[in-house]
């Protein structure tokens, strides 16, 4: 999903994503399998499961959402799933359900909701097997000595 | 018009807060005045401890902090496990009566109002509920409201934690950020005065809680009032 660049001097910090600008708003469900920057409103789902979602200062998402990862500098209200992590930036504003590997709020910032932090299931180690002997060399064959 | 006698120094702060409407209601307090540096102090915290290390060993309780979400407090808590509500819960008030008071505290269409903006939580939902020194800047008809309403909340044996001035000599009191650093140690960020809206004393608090299971008082050396109550 994209819509129509943003201001140019955005467009280093937003070099590689999707954009949607402060004059846009949207209603529906949003499927992307890029990152995604919303700076205008946002009704109904967003889902980024292997990317990152930031909410710009003028954004403002009705919606829930679902990413790897989640940076608002604006408004959220909805639930929030953040595979990796949260961030709540100190003029933003969040209200639902957390539930992430990691969140950092910075002072400054307005939540209201639950978190639940959900650790990632720890990989199981996988030791390596210790080589294989070599197999023994074959014996020679035993000849009988011919009788005198 | 000053109380006679001992009644003199009841209720403290230029203005009261009266159910018969007689006087100006309490200046609000305003956190985070620009003017006001902040102050920062570390200090133990006893029953901050005591109610920590009553749910030791437990995981995946639910846990309700009304002091505004800060990241100490956050990682604190899931770190144990649980999981955390958050509530900016003098905001809301600020924004429910007015930060000048425009609207008197025992309103009762405002007060319903203020309990489903900061309480609005299923019955016996939370294991604990840390109130901080949220309950100084209420009048009485709120204050009672918030309580029965916090009761109702918390599940049956969980604890509140609450703080107290307990200073009555002061005309302001200072209000505090409190995030907590380890299981019994907290750091206060204090962001100016305010005038305490009534005066709490142990018998006071004692009639405040009557209804719950237990109260436990646990007085420090600075001038704040610890309390733990259990529902």
């Amino acid at each position: 999903m994209s819509s129509m660049p943003s201001a140019r001097s955005d467009a280093d910090t937003r070099s590689g994503m999707a954009s949607i600008g402060k004059a846009v708003k949207i209603v529906g469900q949003i499927f992307s399998k890029e990152d995604l920057y919303v700076d205008g409103d946002l009704e109904g789902t967003v889902e980024l499961l292997e990317h990152k979602l930031t909410v710009g200062p003028n954004g403002n998402i009705h919606a829930g959402v679902k990413a790897r990862e989640v940076v608002a500098l604006g408004t959220i209200q909805g639930n929030v799933e953040a595979a990796d992590r949260i961030e709540i930036r100190k003029d933003a504003r969040l209200v639902g359900d957390i539930r992430t590997a990691r969140i950092f709020i910075e002072d400054g910032a307005y939540f209201k909701g639950s978190i639940d932090i959900i650790k990632p299931e720890p990989r199981v180690a996988v030791k390596p097997q210790p080589a294989a002997p070599p197999p023994a060399p074959a014996a020679p064959p035993v000849v009988a000595a011919p009788p005198k | 018009m000053p109380l006679p006698g001992p009644l003199k120094n009841l209720l403290r702060g230029q203005g009261r807060s009266s159910a018969s409407g007689g006087g100006s209601p309490p200046a609000r307090f305003r956190r985070g005045d620009p003017k006001v540096p902040e102050i920062v102090t570390t200090r133990r915290s006893r029953a901050l401890e005591e109610f920590f290390l009553d749910i030791r060993g437990q995981s995946g309780l639910t846990l309700l902090d009304l002091g505004g979400v800060s990241q100490e407090n956050v990682n604190f808590i899931t770190n144990l496990g649980h999981r955390l509500y958050s509530e900016n819960f003098l905001q809301i008030l600020e924004e429910t009566f007015g930060p000048e008071d425009t609207v008197d505290h025992s309103n009762p269409g405002r007060i319903e109002f203020f309990l489903r903006q900061a309480l609005d939580y299923p019955e016996a939902y939370f294991d604990g509920v840390l109130l901080w020194d949220s309950l100084e800047y209420l009048a009485p008809a709120l204050l009672e409201a918030v309580v029965a309403r916090v009761r109702r909340i918390a599940r049956e044996k969980g604890q509140m934690l609450a703080f107290f001035e307990s200073d009555d000599k002061l005309a302001r009191v200072p209000c505090y950020t409190f995030r907590i650093l380890e299981l019994s140690s907290l750091q206060l960020t204090q962001h100016g005065t305010r005038p305490a809206v009534q005066l709490f004393n142990n018998r006071g608090l004692e009639k405040l809680f009557g209804e719950f299971k237990s109260v436990k008082f646990f007085l420090t050396r600075e001038r704040l009032r610890e309390v733990l109550v259990r529902v």
